[in-house]
């Protein structure tokens, strides 16, 4: 093991979730991607901080972040999408792209 | 030995579960795709001594996802995955800009010469994490708990049915809410028209 490799599998995880961040069409599937690359990020942070700097604290606290921000997302994202299906019977993105006009 | 056995069983298992999330037509299948790969990348944090932060991982991953099972047979057309479902848009561009950063992040990795390691781990790494985040880390702890509570606030506001407009009109000047029963809760106030 090396931190390449971790960061290799972070990379992936981050790839893959912006493969579906970008291309679903569902609003939940959507959310799904994010969290797979908040994922990423995680496998990364800890791979820095076991392989960079150990004896300093950051790498977890960065962890911590991230795992709030998951939390956040997901709370928010569903918060989100149940207020714009009750107002307009939408939970797809293409459906809610006025926002961009 | 073991620890790079386990290394690449859960790191591929990752990657093969969070690609299955994209590929399976089944929500609930879909939802613990998603847990398996978050599973995987807590065992990765294991493996790198955090305890701590791994166990954080999976709790809090099992109930997110069993929530999330919930929403997605709540919002989407094939819960049980009876049929095959495709719902994509620009597939081809997403997966080629997809494999772009992985290409470009790969090359990154292995090009950037990365620093010594400094130092090693403290004998209890969760210790020094709650030291750290009730001392000179205490703000970024702050910050964290006024993000959660401004985002239970959120969630309920956006949630709820009946808002202050609904409530107080549309300028806010009635000087008593509109409520069906005292308190601002009850249905929408379109569908209590009717008798009284």
């Amino acid at each position: 093991m090396s931190l390449e490799l971790f960061l290799l599998l972070g990379t992936g995880l981050v790839a893959i979730g912006l493969y579906g961040a970008m291309s679903q069409q569902s609003i939940v599937m959507l959310m799904m991607g994010l969290e797979l690359m908040l994922g990423g990020i995680i496998v990364a942070a800890a791979a820095f901080w076991y392989y960079v700097a150990p004896s300093a604290v950051d790498g977890q606290v960065l962890i911590v972040v991230v795992i709030t921000a998951m939390a956040v997302e997901m709370a928010v994202g569903f918060a989100v999408v149940t207020a714009l299906f009750r107002s307009r019977d939408v939970d797809m993105t293409d459906m809610a792209a006025d926002l961009k006009e | 030995m073991v620890t790079t056995v386990l290394f690449w069983v859960f790191g591929v298992a990752a990657v093969v579960f969070g690609f299955l999330v994209f590929r399976l037509d089944s929500m609930a299948q879909v939802t613990f795709a998603l847990l398996a790969s978050f599973l995987c990348v807590a065992a990765e944090v294991l493996l790198l001594g955090l305890g701590y932060l791994g166990l954080v991982i999976v709790l809090m991953m099992v109930m997110e996802m069993v929530i999330m099972a919930v929403f997605m047979i709540m919002y989407m057309m094939n819960p049980a995955g009876l049929m095959p479902m495709a719902m994509y848009h620009n597939k081809a561009g997403a997966m080629s800009i997809s494999v772009g950063t992985f290409v470009v992040l790969g090359a990154g990795i292995f090009l950037v010469d990365w620093p010594e390691r400094a130092g090693g781990p403290p004998a209890e790494p969760t210790v020094a994490l709650g030291t750290a985040l009730m001392g000179p880390q205490m703000l970024t702890m702050m910050t964290l708990g006024l993000v959660l509570f401004a985002t239970i606030v959120a969630t309920v506001m956006l949630s709820t049915q009946r808002g202050r407009y609904d409530r107080f009109g549309d300028d806010l000047r009635a000087r008593r809410p509109e409520d069906p029963v005292p308190g601002g809760v009850g249905p929408q106030r379109t569908e209590m028209r009717g008798p009284r």
